[in-house]
């Protein structure tokens, strides 16, 4: 702003008029980019009220605590020669905190999409140089990264704990890569299903409640059944291809054979017959949840 | 000054199940304020969105600076603002933070956004209370903060979708004169939407009329306007008298209550009435030159578009 003249008494507004704007007008793709990095930036609160920070800033310490405490352990312990290993594999670690994680899910999908529908903010968006499929994109993008980083920084933490610890640097390298990939499965299948439900309904409490539903009930239901067939009665197998019907032991059963990683369910899946299932199913679930994300955005009246 | 119109429409239909919501309208709309008049349900929201590329018409063409709604879709979207009929607004944000994600949702740079922003919200009349969430604003603050959303990335059309509703008088004027300061000041060719006729009538240079989707009437303000001139009569006393010897004198004369409407012939209109007046001995409370109302015009005009 230019200083005003000296003569002009203190507290007038000086009205300097209307000024254009001639500069730069950034493309389709970077204003989808800037949508990402907003609702990234809302997935965890930050740029919105003091209250719509304490659910995910919460759940991220409770995530990342255990991560610290474990790092910690690891690095005391084997410094006293009583470890030579970590004491919680890395891929282990998002199912070991899945509920949790489930939470996340529950408040902040509904965060991303809901508002918009609830308040009817979506025309604003569609009446702008965005198509519908950018905006579905970058919310789907930014809720999973969103998730990959709540799970990302606690898989680090421990890592950063076990080169602490001296452990072999090589072995844990790969073993890091390795759950970082596994997280951004979790992240991709765990994003898509809550962003199908929670743009499913306008009310934000609808969708917490029923993401949260879908979520720890498949799974409790899941590793219940799991429990009763592979210990009661010793078909692992069986339970095994349970595994499918819930996202966190699905994607559980891709760690445990595709990346080599110890199953956290009862039983992984049975077999490279089944392994390969469980891949495909995962996939199907991400692509699935991607195209249904754009049909029911098609539905959206402006 | 180019001799695109801002708007075309060529024959432009838009079938719903079961309602034609637009019937082969063909309009051309110049640069300036033009108001769009219809009745709810008339088609003016259907035509906006069309317009928008948002929604796709039956048959038909149209344009928006012209460029093809079909064909360039985007291109129209950047360079045009929408203030939508209904609420809009996420109620736990400031009015700062969200008119900066539009201005960003619109392709602009992140310091751009934020300096468009604070004149803008400046210019639609928002000051402390930007800092504030949404949720607690008034409907007339609600209405700026929408209005600087389809202002801030300084488009060179805006299609203001019903902005008076839901204000109270004072609300309205100031968002009427706002949206005339838009076109006279910003330089930004201005579409409004209203059911309200005489609200535009104030504000626009040119009126679209439309009805269940047909083109009534689209025509300069001035017209509209101008059609006849009338005169307001109020004396002391003898308000019939007066009338039979003004009648008397060769004018048409109705009566309004106490108040006489004559209807003005010339220049010398004015002198007869004020003899008449006089050589009756009663006194001139009140001489003043009366416009037509649009919604006369208006009424008149549909009366003979039905019964034609």
């Amino acid at each position: 702003m230019s200083p005003q003249p000296e003569a002009a008494p203190s507290g007038v507004i000086h009205d300097i008029g209307y000024r254009g704007y001639d500069g730069p007008r950034l493309g389709r793709n970077l204003v989808a980019r800037a949508l990402f990095f907003h609702s990234l930036r809302g997935v965890f609160g930050i740029g919105r009220s003091a209250r719509s920070k304490v659910m995910p800033m919460g759940l991220f310490a409770v995530i990342w605590l255990p991560a610290l405490v474990i790092a910690v352990i690891t690095v005391v312990t084997a410094s006293q020669g009583l470890l030579n290993d970590v004491p919680v594999q890395f891929a282990r670690y998002p199912m070991l905190l899945q509920p949790a994680v489930a939470i996340f899910l529950g408040t902040q999908a509904p965060q991303a999409v809901s508002l918009d529908l609830r308040y009817n903010t979506l025309p604003l968006y569609l009446s702008r140089p965005l198509e519908r499929v950018d905006y579905v994109t970058a919310k789907y993008a930014a809720l999973a990264t969103g998730v990959f980083i709540l799970l990302a920084i606690p898989i680090l933490t421990m890592y950063i704990g076990a080169l602490l610890a001296e452990l072999p640097a090589g072995e844990q390298t790969g073993d890091v890569v390795l759950a970082l990939i596994g997280a951004a499965l979790f992240s991709l299948v765990l994003a898509g299903i809550g962003l199908l439900i929670a743009s499913l309904t306008a009310r934000r409490g609808f969708g917490v409640a029923a993401i949260i539903t879908v979520l720890v009930m498949s799974y409790s239901v899941v590793s219940g059944l799991q429990g009763i067939i592979g210990h009661g009665q010793s078909d692992l197998a069986t339970a095994g291809w349970l595994g499918l019907l819930s996202p966190m032991t699905l994607v559980d059963g891709v760690q445990t054979w595709a990346l080599g990683a110890e199953s956290s369910a009862v039983a992984g899946p049975p077999g490279d017959l089944a392994g390969l299932v469980f891949c495909l199913v995962t996939a199907t679930v991400v692509v699935g949840s991607y195209l249904c994300l754009m049909y029911r955005y098609r539905k959206v009246t402006v | 000054m180019s001799h695109v119109p801002v708007i075309a429409t060529e024959d432009l239909t838009k079938r719903y199940p079961g309602i034609t919501a637009l019937d082969r309208l063909s309009v051309e709309i110049e640069p300036g304020v033009v108001g769009l008049v219809g009745a709810n349900g008339a088609g003016k929201s259907t035509l906006i969105k069309i317009l928008l590329g948002l929604s796709e018409a039956t048959s038909g063409r149209a344009s928006v600076l012209g460029l093809d709604t079909v064909s360039h879709g985007p291109q129209i979207r950047g360079q045009v603002g929408y203030m939508p009929e209904h609420d809009c607004l996420p109620a736990d944000v400031s009015a700062t933070e969200f008119v900066v994600h539009m201005a960003r949702m619109s392709g602009l740079p992140a310091d751009a956004a934020r300096e468009r922003t604070a004149d803008i919200l400046r210019h639609v009349g928002l000051y402390e209370e930007r800092y504030r969430p949404i949720g607690g604003y008034s409907t007339g603050m609600k209405q700026r903060v929408k209005l600087a959303q389809a202002l801030v990335h300084d488009p060179q059309l805006v299609m203001l979708d019903e902005p008076t509703n839901g204000l109270d008088p004072v609300g309205r004027d100031e968002m009427l004169a706002l949206i005339r300061r838009i076109h006279t000041d910003f330089g930004i060719a201005v579409l409004v939407t209203s059911h309200l006729l005489g609200e535009l009538e104030r504000i626009c240079d040119h009126v679209v009329v439309i009805d269940a989707g047909v083109l009534l009437r689209s025509s300069a303000t001035a017209d509209f306007t101008r059609a006849s001139e009338q005169l307001a009569v109020e004396v002391t006393a003898g308000t019939e008298a007066v009338a039979r010897a003004l009648t008397a004198a060769g004018l048409t004369v109705s009566a309004a209550g106490q108040i006489l409407v004559v209807e003005i012939t010339g220049e010398d209109t004015y002198d007869v009435v004020r003899d008449t007046v006089a050589d009756l001995g009663h006194g001139l409370l009140r001489l003043e030159p009366r416009r037509h109302r649009i919604a006369e015009v208006f009424e008149g005009g549909a009366a003979d578009v039905s019964a034609a």
